[in-house]
């Protein structure tokens, strides 16, 4: 049975209003001309990859439903399990459920700490107890794991490399038959960055994702990749998990913000006045008030209503993602007066301009002048800032679950391992592989959205664009 | 010929990718020998401002020079390393750019900035700096230099900004000076001052002159020499007397056919018709030919060379081709007949009444205002139906603020504005919208003057829309095509982006966006002052055409007396917010009585150079609108004024023929005591 979370509604509407977006940019050559741009730089292209990949990762972590109850005997049909689980849940079942006891490294077959265990003799001693499931294939890891290791590894490599294969063909008879140019030709053009997009840096990302995913999916049913925490779940699969909060975070807020931004900035910048005034004193105002006394105060302010009205939510996910989307909104909230201010300031300069000047000459009404002059005139801002401060958010999630005032702990975030971490590197020895493993997910996804929203930036920004 | 202290030979400069790069500079030779002045004439992109930087080795980025040689003071700088260049750039050769407003530190003073350049190519510092400083500004007639050393550019108004250019220049004691455009961002009073200034040190310090222009009147000023540019190449060369008597290239005889003036009033001007081909294209013919209006068979298939005569040189095939030789100077004579439209009978379509727009100069915590900018200050103007009266008057005087308050773009603070009998100033929003139709305006800049997001279509239409909101689709097709054709533009251009299109037909489309509500009155500000003589004369001609088939008044706001004296039936002249004279076209311009106006008219550059007329100078520049002198507002800078001048502003004196001047020199007895 489908589940739909506040959260999985709203980023599907974002999905939506992005695509209607590029279905009306394509009809407009100011707009096309610079997304032409974007993709010939290589370094943009082959970083959209990545986030694609952490796109779709998210789109299906965001398709929720209740799996139908199976036990035994007794007649269950119609009736769903209580758990939530999303399609990717789902395909990661293998990893999902095999829980360990405690700590255990990367493809450990020990646990992290010496337990005591009653031997078959009725004695006890106290030794490195063998996991459940991490390399419980194995009859003697000591000598065997290191070349299963290394085989499996290898098996999972070939298996990409034939996938790579399939996709670049793929992708080549696409082209060709798109450009109507023989198979060979666009293979040469392809190769030699002669294309409309470049493709050469898309494939070569495409290829090491695909690389590394089938790697570690062959590796992940043997063994626990990146360790198991405290409670024994597999880190793995929690930095994976951790993809969707991250990116919800970024993008929803920004749905949040956008509309405050433009509709205030705009009419602060055109209207002038007492309306920029209130405006003014508006953003001003919320700009002095530490956002993150703001944010704190508002999750506290929820928590508190999560707590008394608990009947209220069927599930604790359900409630985990109240708190979710409470987030966003209370970040879009604080985060849109730095747009609002750059887009009053460019109306300001937009409303002198002759075009404008005419047009008021015509009669036209205020409203027109705002839809078709003035709002297709600071898109650009628009666009560049949203691509900008999408890394800022992601990074401010973990702050803000650091300090504990982000998510809820139970959702999967890298801003909570990243908090749990803090206590397990106090250990001895050290658990590293929690930190380690959130800092490198979030490394890569905010080191592909900044280099992104460079070449945004560069191919948008008009003052660039003369040179 | 003896000491040539520039030759450049063979010049060939590209711009952007090697593929398929701009020739911006193809295969340009000329010399320039000590102390005299050579002008390089040229319509914009003709490759003259690539060609000076060539000389400095100053190219932007994506330029570079692929062959040829600049000898300079018998040193080929095209081999020299890129430091013994920077001694040559400021101490051989030095360049004045267009804007001086851009080309100084804002956060330097002004005698730290010229201290700067004698330490560069002098080693002088300290007292002896500041001592050469204070020459330097004295030499170039800096009032107050001692004061001024101390003073940061925004303080300065843009003629004394050229000033300090030209004084950094010339501390590098430089043989050769380049000028690029140095007097267009000025007004024309202004001009002429930084013209004389600069004529004076050439002859002073020896110092030779290359002046990079656009406009013939300041190369008539100037030059001893002069080469035309045209699409990246030289067309023709000359002495000066010997290229305005007889222009021998077809080029260049249409760009001075194409001049407008009074000699050929309200008569349709010789545009030069098509575009400045594009410089990527590799020319087989004459670069002139699709657009010379006497092209020859042989135009097309071969490059024409160069025919030489007494010292003038010209490329074209016409010479060289004997047959064919034109008589010399057989000027483009218009045949039709001028059209002077019958003297203001009836009412006035537009009347404006004491208007004033007083701007509140805000200050401190509280915003609380402590003056007013009087950018208009007591405005009375009379517009009958399909005249045009010209508003004349320098930048800063508020002319374009007129025009605003006209279309109630800028509310007026005081007065009124009547049109067709309907005070406009007072209508509610709601009915003044409806109005509006009938008032449209044409702006200066045809670049900022359109969105650039938007169709031409949808640009031209937007009025249509507007205001007849209930025509259908089929019909509005049909008028914007119309329109499109009325302005000489093709149907097809209505699927177009603006940029797509050249500056004089961008103002085409706005003139065309301004026909589409059928206005009876149109506001012209400096619709010709960004576009080349060429094109100015396709847009004086479509508006003279325009008016004669429409009946349409036009207010005319320019600083161009040429285009004045060629268009309007009537002047106003405007002086720090207030007009000091007005009066039917003739009358003012051949009798001009209030100082200002004749000081103004005096000033522009014209043709015939030495025809023995006195410029009036003015000293210094207008003052600030927030605080006018007391008295006449002229009076500080005028050159015939008395003590009454300082007492009270003058008075309205009729001269008669609707010819009126506030000028207390003019004022008879019976107004004198108002």
């Amino acid at each position: 049975m489908p589940v739909l979370f506040w959260t999985d509604a709203l980023i599907f509407l974002l999905l939506a209003l992005t695509i209607a977006f590029v279905f009306y940019a394509r009809r407009y050559e100011h707009l096309r001309a610079p997304w032409r741009q974007v993709g010939r730089s290589g370094v943009a292209m082959g970083s959209m990859v990545v986030l694609g990949f952490f796109l779709s990762v998210t789109i299906l972590d965001s398709l929720h439903f209740r799996p139908p109850l199976q036990s035994a005997g007794l007649d269950q049909t119609g009736r769903y399990s209580t758990e939530i689980l999303s399609v990717f849940d789902w395909v990661v079942t293998p990893i999902r459920e095999r829980d360990e006891k405690s700590y255990s490294a990367p493809f450990a077959a020990y646990l992290y700490a010496k337990e005591t265990v009653e031997l078959p003799n009725g004695r006890k001693d106290r030794r490195y107890p063998r996991l459940k499931y991490g390399a419980a294939h194995l009859a003697d890891p000591e000598r065997e794991r290191s070349a299963d290791i290394i085989s499996t590894g290898v098996w999972g490599l070939l298996k990409g490399m034939v996938l790579c294969l399939a996709v670049y063909a793929l992708i080549v008879f696409t082209v060709a038959r798109r450009t109507r140019a023989s198979v060979t030709v666009t293979f040469g053009r392809i190769n030699t960055g002669d294309t409309v997009l470049r493709w050469r840096p898309m494939l070569l990302t495409l290829g090491v994702l695909v690389l590394l995913t089938t790697t570690a999916a062959e590796l992940a049913v043997k063994y626990h990749i990146l360790g198991t925490d405290k409670v024994g779940e597999d880190v793995f699969y929690q930095t994976l998990k951790s993809i969707r909060t991250g990116l919800m975070i970024g993008t929803l807020t920004t749905l949040v913000m956008l509309p405050l931004a433009i509709v205030l900035g705009i009419m602060a910048g055109y209207f002038r006045g007492w309306v920029d005034d209130v405006i003014q004193y508006l953003y001003t105002t919320l700009n002095s008030i530490p956002s993150v006394l703001l944010i704190a105060a508002a999750v506290l302010i929820l928590q508190v209503y999560l707590d008394n009205h608990a009947d209220e939510f069927s599930s604790v996910a359900e409630r985990a993602d109240l708190r979710l989307l409470f987030l966003c909104l209370i970040l879009g909230l604080t985060s849109w007066t730095g747009l609002c201010r750059y887009l009053r300031g460019e109306s300001l300069k937009l409303r002198e301009i002759d075009f404008i000047q005419a047009a008021n000459a015509l009669g036209v009404r205020h409203l027109t002048i705002i839809t078709r002059h003035i709002l297709p005139n600071v898109l650009h801002i628009v666009l560049i800032t949203v691509v900008l401060d999408f890394s800022g958010l992601v990074l401010a999630e973990a702050v803000l679950s650091y300090v504990q005032i982000g998510v809820d702990p139970t959702m999967n975030s890298w801003g909570n391992m990243i908090n749990s971490a803090r206590l397990e590197m106090a250990r001895e020895p050290i658990v590293w592989w929690s930190l380690l493993a959130a800092f490198v997910l979030m490394f890569t996804l905010v080191l592909a959205a900044n280099l992104f929203a460079d070449a945004v930036r560069d191919a948008f920004d008009p003052r660039l664009r003369q040179q | 010929m003896p000491g040539a202290l520039l030759s450049v030979s063979g010049l060939v400069t590209h711009l952007g990718s090697p593929v398929r790069p701009v020739k911006a500079v193809d295969g340009v030779d000329f010399e320039i020998h000590e102390g005299e002045t050579f002008a390089l004439l040229g319509e914009s992109g003709c490759g003259k401002s690539i060609t000076a930087l060539s000389l400095m080795r100053l190219l932007p980025a994506s330029g570079r020079i692929v062959s040829g040689s600049i000898r300079f003071d018998a040193q080929e700088l095209l081999g020299l390393s890129e430091a013994r260049m920077r001694a040559v750039r400021g101490g051989g050769m030095t360049m004045i750019f267009q804007e001086p407003m851009t080309s100084l530190n804002p956060v330097l003073s002004i005698g730290r900035q010229i201290a700067e350049a004698l330490r560069a190519h002098q080693g002088e510092t300290g007292a002896a700096a500041s001592a050469h400083v204070q020459e330097l500004l004295q030499a170039v007639r800096m009032p107050d230099p001692a004061k001024r050393a101390g003073e940061y550019p925004h303080q300065l108004s843009g003629g004394m900004k050229q000033r300090v250019m030209i004084a950094m220049a010339l501390a590098g004691r430089p043989k050769l000076l380049i000028a690029d455009e140095p007097t267009t961002a000025l007004d024309v009073t202004v001009q002429s001052q930084v013209l004389d200034l600069i004529r004076q040190l050439q002859r002073q310090r020896g110092m030779a002159v290359l002046l990079i222009t656009h406009d013939l009147g300041v190369v008539a000023e100037m030059a001893d020499r002069l080469v035309v540019m045209y699409a990246g190449e030289i067309v023709e060369c000359a002495g000066r007397k010997q290229f305005f008597r007889d222009p021998r290239h077809p080029y260049s005889r249409a760009l001075l056919d194409s001049l407008p003036g009074l000699g050929n009033r309200k008569q349709p001007l010789r545009a030069i018709g098509g575009f400045v081909p594009s410089l990527q294209d590799e020319f087989i013919g004459c670069r002139f030919f699709p657009r010379c209006e006497r092209a020859l068979s042989v135009c097309e298939r071969q490059a024409p060379v160069w025919f030489t005569e007494a010292g003038h040189r010209v490329l074209c095939h016409l010479y060289t081709d004997e047959a064919e030789r034109p008589a010399a100077g057989t000027p483009g004579a218009a045949t039709a007949t001028p059209v002077e439209s019958e003297a203001g009978t009836g009412p006035p379509l537009l009347e404006v009444r004491r208007l004033e727009v007083h701007f509140p100069i805000q200050a401190g915590l509280l915003k609380r205002t402590v003056g007013h900018v009087r950018a208009v200050d007591g405005v009375d103007l009379d517009i009958p139906a399909a005249r045009t009266l010209a508003l004349v008057g320098e930048s800063g005087c508020g002319k374009t603020t007129v025009g605003k308050s006209i279309l109630q773009l800028i509310t007026p603070t005081e007065g009124s504005v009547r049109f067709d009998g309907v005070r406009l100033n007072t209508l509610p929003r709601s009915q003044l919208r409806r109005r509006r139709a009938e008032l449209q305006i044409i702006f200066q800049d045809p670049y900022s003057s359109m969105n650039p997001r938007m169709l031409v279509g949808d640009i031209i239409a937007e009025g249509i829309s507007a205001l007849i909101p209930d025509e259908t689709r089929q019909r509005r097709r049909q008028r914007i095509e119309n329109l499109l054709n009325e302005v000489g533009l093709p149907a097809d251009s209505a699927q177009r982006y603006p940029h797509e299109f050249s500056g004089g037909q961008r103002q085409r489309i706005c003139i065309a966006r301004a026909l589409a509500v059928e206005p009876k009155l149109i506001i012209c500000d400096e619709p010709t002052s960004a576009l080349d003589v060429s094109v100015q004369a396709q847009i004086l001609n479509l508006l003279q055409a325009l008016q004669q088939q429409l009946s349409i008044s036009y207010l005319f706001i320019t600083h161009n007396m040429s285009v004045v004296s060629y268009l309007a039936d009537d002047i106003a002249v405007m002086y720090l917010g207030r007009i000091v004279e007005q009066g039917p076209v003739n009358e003012v311009l051949l009798r001009p009585r209030h100082p200002y106006t004749e000081a103004l008219l005096s000033a522009v550059p014209v043709l015939d150079g030495d025809a023995g007329r006195e410029v009036i100078r003015l000293q210094g520049d207008a003052p600030s609108p927030s605080s006018p002198p007391p008295g006449c507002y002229f009076h500080p800078r005028c050159p015939r004024r008395f003590e009454a001048c300082g007492e009270r502003y003058p008075a309205r004196t009729e001269i008669g023929d609707g010819h009126h001047v506030h000028c207390h020199l003019h004022a008879d007895s019976t107004s004198a005591c108002d």
